[in-house]
């Protein structure tokens, strides 16, 4: 199909504003990742990486389709970084985290995306997957209580869609009504355990079927297609209509963490989804539609360099943790949570 | 719905009324709390914990759930982090260790790791002698008494019930409210008409004595006052120590104690190994070694899964007979 401008407003309701919003936050995302990567090398990030290289598409697609000044909170797991950065978390925060630094967030106490800021909507993962669908069933049951009109997303691999929190969760959240979308990311390997390992189901989203949500697939690898989706499963959930399970399939680029060279994929496999990349679709549709310019993307990209310098500077220079304050900041009460850092 | 399911407060009042009270007034006060569980709106609770309730508070605040306690605890989680006060029932308490996780790694961590305090109460009915066999008679406080975050008590008394359920609804910290099953009818007890709470982490002086400390807790109190009683009758005094929060717990009244008696039993209902007891002499050896003249003794259940017929319970569980025995065993130094 040919793109127009006109016609990517039409079919998929974003503007050329937000669409040049999608092109940054999908560059943004890759490049802080980059820049992980080589403070890794650098021995200055202390824990490991896990890339979402491939799969920056439907993170932004995902959360772009929220609405962040109605309260919606996204929920994001180790790849959706770019969850992250559309809900306003700054790659100084992100950075801090990964070099384990007193002034992070967590003030040094957790890793890489793991933090949350409700004021700005996101609430990073804890590490036995599946826990956050319970959780975020109980957030948007809460905002439902308290009349607030906003949406949860939480995300969910196609190895976590194999717990028991998974199953739990998805339940309750449908039978209780709440306005949740569970995005399941079917990316091929779990560590190093196939999807086919995990379930002989197709598509995941069929799981929906069972419990009586909402449910579909999308090529996670479209960032239109994954955006009009997750937006159509955002607007049933705010209008009151429950869960959406929108599975979104993609692929993982890079091995589990850095340390991984991923030997059990097969290299066709790799070279295959490397033709899908969702960043090079993305700009050739933009391209082609003239809603942007190839020096419009050369700016984007020099103006997320800039950016991406200072944040390292700062990072670099933010303060490691006190030792003692390990011993704090455990139970409320003892005023370690509101010194300033 | 008549009212008479709704306890009013104070007067002569059951335990398990305590209970309801305590969450009955909590609502009443504060439109944050609210109750999630299996069986606990409509049906009013296993036990009929929560009835009246969903019938005063609406189906909103007193909430029925699918058999899913993963689901249940988490999201309670999720409510206290958007500033709810979420009262999460566990049919048994047996059932919270399909949620241990959630308890564990995320409602415990929570506060630690930034993601902000998760002020949720998770209660249950614990505690055997019912005849309740392996899965209704559990006493779990061990499981979570390793875990850094949580907090955990287990009152023995009406007036106890009432006040800590209250400190625990109100607390900013996820906390574990075991209520003993055994005693949601048998004892009751003058309540105060007026508010009041039990502040968590302090433990009650039940009994003035001389010669031996017990140490204990939950419905174990009326086992420790029977051998007390019976001890008394040989002339031995002997102080009972209500320590009604476990975790945190009040150490200092247990040292207090233990360097007036100079000599401790330590009794508990959950297995001898590994249970709460083993902190509490571990507490005692090395800040009140200097006190003791005689060694520690514990008295616990056996180190089995909670049998169903009456002789063999009766047997796992800790006996007037075999606190007398340690007693005396104490004594002898």
């Amino acid at each position: 199909m040919t793109f127009t401008a006109a016609s990517i407003e039409a079919e998929y309701g974003l503007s050329r504003e937000r669409l040049l919003q999608i092109e940054y936050h999908l560059r943004l995302t890759r490049s802080l990742e980059e820049r992980i990567v080589s403070l890794f090398r650098q021995g200055k990030v202390i824990g490991g990486i896990y890339r979402s290289l491939g799969q920056e598409g439907e993170s932004v697609a995902c959360a772009t389709a929220l609405n962040f000044s109605k309260g919606d909170i996204v929920s994001p797991l180790i790849r959706n970084m770019g969850s992250l950065l559309v809900a306003g978390a700054k790659p100084v925060e992100i950075l801090r985290q990964y070099m384990a630094r007193g002034n992070s967030l967590t003030r040094g106490r957790e890793l890489n995306i793991h933090i949350k800021d409700f004021d700005r909507g996101f609430m990073g993962p804890v590490s036995p997957l599946g826990a956050m669908i319970p959780v975020m069933a109980g957030v948007t049951m809460a905002g439902r209580m308290q009349g607030k009109n906003m949406v949860g997303m939480v995300h969910i691999g196609d190895g976590g869609a194999s717990t028991g929190a998974f199953a739990e969760g998805l339940n309750f959240a449908t039978v209780m009504k709440v306005p949740l979308v569970i995005v399941i990311e079917n990316n091929g390997y779990a560590y190093s355990t196939p999807t086919v390992k995990q379930t002989l189901a197709t598509k995941l989203s069929e799981r929906a079927l069972g419990v009586g949500a909402a449910g579909e697939t999308v090529d996670g690898n479209d960032v239109l297609a994954t955006y009009r989706a997750a937006r159509r499963a955002v607007d049933r959930a705010r209008a009151g209509e429950g869960v959406t399970l929108l599975e979104v399939v993609t692929f993982r680029m890079k091995g589990h963490a850095e340390h991984d060279n991923q030997s059990y994929v097969p290299k066709e496999l790799i070279e295959e989804w490397k033709q899908k990349d969702p960043v090079d679709r993305y700009e050739r549709a933009l391209l082609e539609s003239g809603v942007i310019s190839p020096e419009e993307i050369a700016s984007i990209q020099a103006r997320i360099k800039g950016e991406l310098d200072i944040a390292v500077d700062e990072a670099e220079s933010s303060p490691l943790p006190i030792a003692e304050d390990s011993a704090r900041g455990v139970y409320h009460g003892d005023g370690f949570w509101d010194e300033q850092r | 719905m008549s009212d008479n399911l709704i306890p009013k407060a104070g007067g002569e009042t059951f335990y398990i009324d305590a209970i309801r009270q305590a969450m009955r007034e909590e609502m009443l006060v504060d439109p944050r709390v609210f109750l999630i569980g299996e069986d606990v709106g409509v049906f009013g609770g296993a036990f009929k914990t929560s009835s009246g309730l969903i019938e005063e508070f609406g189906p909103e605040r007193v909430i029925d759930t699918p058999i899913s306690e993963v689901a249940i605890t988490g999201a309670a989680c999720g409510a206290a982090l958007m500033g709810m006060r979420p009262i999460a029932e566990m049919q048994f308490i047996n059932f919270i260790t399909v949620t241990f996780d959630m308890l564990s790694s995320f409602a415990a961590t929570s506060r630690y790791r930034g993601n902000g305090g998760c002020p949720i109460v998770v209660r249950g009915p614990a505690g055997g002698g019912v005849r309740g066999g392996p899965f209704h008679s559990g006493n779990p406080e061990a499981y979570f008494f390793n875990i850094p975050g949580l907090k955990i008590v287990y009152p023995g008394t009406a007036y106890d019930a009432k006040g800590l359920l209250k400190a625990a609804i109100r607390d900013e910290d996820p906390v574990l409210y075991l209520e003993h099953k055994y005693l949601y009818r048998r004892i009751k007890e003058d309540l105060p008409a007026d508010d009041y709470v039990v502040p968590i982490g302090k433990a009650k002086l039940r009994r003035e004595g001389r010669d031996l400390t017990i140490i204990t807790y939950g419905a174990m109190i009326y086992l420790a006052e029977e051998a007390a009683e019976e001890l008394a009758k040989d002339g031995v005094s002997v102080e009972i120590l209500d320590m009604r929060s476990i975790l945190p717990f009040d150490e200092e009244a247990m040292l207090e104690s233990v360097a007036k008696t100079n000599r401790a039993i330590v009794l508990y209902e959950a297995p001898l190994t590994g249970g709460v007891g083993a902190e509490f002499a571990a507490r005692i050896a090395e800040k009140a070694f200097d006190w003791l003249d005689a060694p520690i003794k514990r008295v616990a259940s056996l180190d089995t899964p909670v049998p169903y017929a009456p002789a063999l319970e009766d047997f796992h569980r800790p006996s007037k007979a075999k606190l007398i025995a340690a007693a005396k065993e104490l004594l002898r130094y």
